[in-house]
């Protein structure tokens, strides 16, 4: 009795402030979904249109489909360029991994904000990538190689996601039992057939956590796309960003954020499906 | 064995890896310095008349007030309420426990642009005037789970049984928490604290949608992106934050570590 009061005085001011600040915006914006609009006699209206025209309307659905693409794109890429890493830190760094690794995150530590504005600057057309070319005879007339595209958005975002899609893979290769590789190699295998055989498969939890650490973030992406995406570059995000602050259509902007929401909920809930959470952030 | 170690394709991808990580970083800062108002080769001059220019912006002063305003009080709270919340997550197993980490754990995973808008449609609701503070609030959000992680690993390092000696001893439960566990947790809290702070002094999404005419530090740096002119300002603007924040989070990381329970650490 003693302790059940305990608890609920420690745990009833964090559990009150998320519930005020985080649970009853996304209720709130469940109501609004069912609204006509945001002011008068439209605030007071229940209708089902938003949904209906969320449903049709043919625009929104490509660029959903457009950004889980590019989410998917960049979520395997990053897994295929961090494995190697992760393999090579736990398996070839020896004593040096832990340090290793935390080379590889430290760029993480700076502001995302920044790191994507330093590669605007990098990849611009008045920007450094092309002044170097310039400069080296490769072009001769300087030219927006990569910005203002979806692949900018790609390159840019696997460049912001790669090093947290090493630590899970990390952690799950640093489990595998040892005996087993040499049990492998006893038993015949050659080393490519071993790391088929045996640390592939076993790293594979590993591998689909950092895929999903990398496709779940980006999927709700949209500060990327305005500082480098251009117009084809333009994600879902964006438009949720767009009903809110220019078309000042709340309702709708709420219904594609449920549908967005739904969407990562469903992803976060496969994933503690595939690996326990407290798998992944142990290093 | 260290020769061929140094040159394993291994070793070549992750050193390949690490310069493209680290190259925009490094070409910002040596372009802060640079005497050219646009960012190309070959450099010109040295020069640091953009580092002069920051002081002399009272704009941006007034910006980085308010990030360092809101870094400070959302990172306070949240480190408050990821404290209670930590003790009563690792020292007590009751019911509501898995329901409190579930929401708690989510806004690690929910798109920045969709809690945004929530708020922005709360506030709204409740009349709430869109400000710093306001976005604070939001902060203090997307700082809770960080907390309650740091904090919780260091709950977890060290048995409850110190707490029960403090109170066999007279301790009432809450002074056993205050001269016992909050002291042997403070370089946990001070982590928590610091990581708070730079999440929320770098955060730009939400911010963007709550801060009103109270633009925060990445909220001014973004709208300052359209001016070529002051491009050269922002790099060393930027250079400084980044330096700043690496700084920051070496500081953290070791406080965490030397935090962090002796058992785990072998």
């Amino acid at each position: 009795m003693e302790n059940r009061r305990r608890f609920a005085s420690l745990i009833g001011p964090p559990s009150l402030y998320l519930f005020l600040l985080f649970l009853l915006p996304l209720g709130l914006m469940l109501v609004y979904s069912f609204r006509a609009g945001i002011s008068g006699e439209a605030h007071d209206t229940f209708t089902l249109d938003n949904y209906r025209s969320f449903l049709t309307n043919s625009h929104f659905h490509r660029l959903l489909w457009r950004s889980a693409l590019i989410s998917l794109t960049i979520a395997i890429i990053s897994s295929l360029l961090a494995y190697p890493l992760a393999y090579y830190l736990v398996f070839q760094a020896g004593r040096n991994r832990i340090t290793l690794m935390t080379l590889l995150i430290i760029p993480t530590w700076t502001s995302y904000l920044l790191r994507i504005f330093a590669w605007k600057l990098i990849l611009g057309s008045s920007g450094l990538l092309n002044s170097l070319l310039l400069l080296l005879g490769v072009i001769e007339k300087a030219s927006p190689i990569l910005i203002y595209s979806r692949s900018a958005v790609i390159v840019t975002l696997i460049y912001v996601w790669v090093p947290f899609v090493v630590l899970p893979i990390f952690a799950a290769l640093g489990r595998i039992d040892r005996n087993l590789l040499e049990a492998a190699a006893d038993l015949g295998c050659k080393p490519w057939e071993a790391f088929l055989r045996v640390t592939l498969p076993l790293s594979l939890p590993g591998v689909a956590a950092g895929f999903f650490f990398a496709f779940i973030p980006t999927l709700g992406e949209f500060v990327t796309p305005l500082l480098v995406g251009g117009a084809s570059g333009q994600m879902y995000g964006n438009l949720i960003q767009d009903q809110f602050m220019r078309a000042l259509n709340w309702p709708m902007g709420s219904v594609m954020s449920l549908a967005m929401l739904v969407a990562v909920l469903t992803l976060v809930f496969i994933l503690t499906r595939i690996s326990s959470v407290s798998d992944l952030v142990e290093i | 064995m260290s020769d061929r170690k140094l040159a394993s394709p291994g070793s070549i991808y992750f050193l390949l890896v690490c310069l493209l990580l680290y190259t925009p970083i490094v070409l910002l800062i040596i372009f802060s310095f640079n005497n050219s108002t646009s960012l190309v080769f070959p450099l010109k001059g040295f020069t640091l008349q953009w580092y002069v220019m920051i002081f002399k912006n009272p704009e941006l002063l007034k910006a980085v007030g308010n990030s360092l305003m809101i870094g400070f009080g959302s990172s306070l709270v949240a480190t408050i309420l990821g404290t209670m919340g930590a003790i009563a997550i690792v020292r007590f197993k009751l019911a509501g426990r898995s329901t409190f980490l579930a929401v708690s754990a989510l806004p690690l995973v929910i798109p920045y642009v969709i809690f945004g808008v929530s708020l922005l449609i709360l506030f709204n609701e409740i009349g709430i005037k869109l400000s710093a503070f306001a976005a604070g609030l939001a902060h203090v959000i997307i700082s809770i789970p960080y907390a309650l992680l740091i904090i919780s690993s260091r709950l977890v390092g060290f048995p409850d049984n110190l707490e029960e000696a403090a109170m066999d001893l007279g301790a009432s439960y809450w002074g056993a928490l205050l001269r016992v566990t909050i002291p042997i947790c403070s370089p946990a809290l001070l982590a928590a604290f610091l990581l708070c702070f730079t999440i929320s002094f770098d955060e730009y999404a939400i911010a963007s949608f709550l801060v009103g005419t109270d633009a925060t530090l990445p909220v001014y740096l973004f709208s300052q992106l359209r001016f070529p002119t002051r491009l050269p300002m922002v790099v060393a603007l930027a250079a400084i934050l980044m330096s700043v924040t690496m700084m920051v989070m070496l500081f953290t990381e070791w406080l965490r570590r030397i935090g962090q329970s002796p058992a785990r650490k072998g």
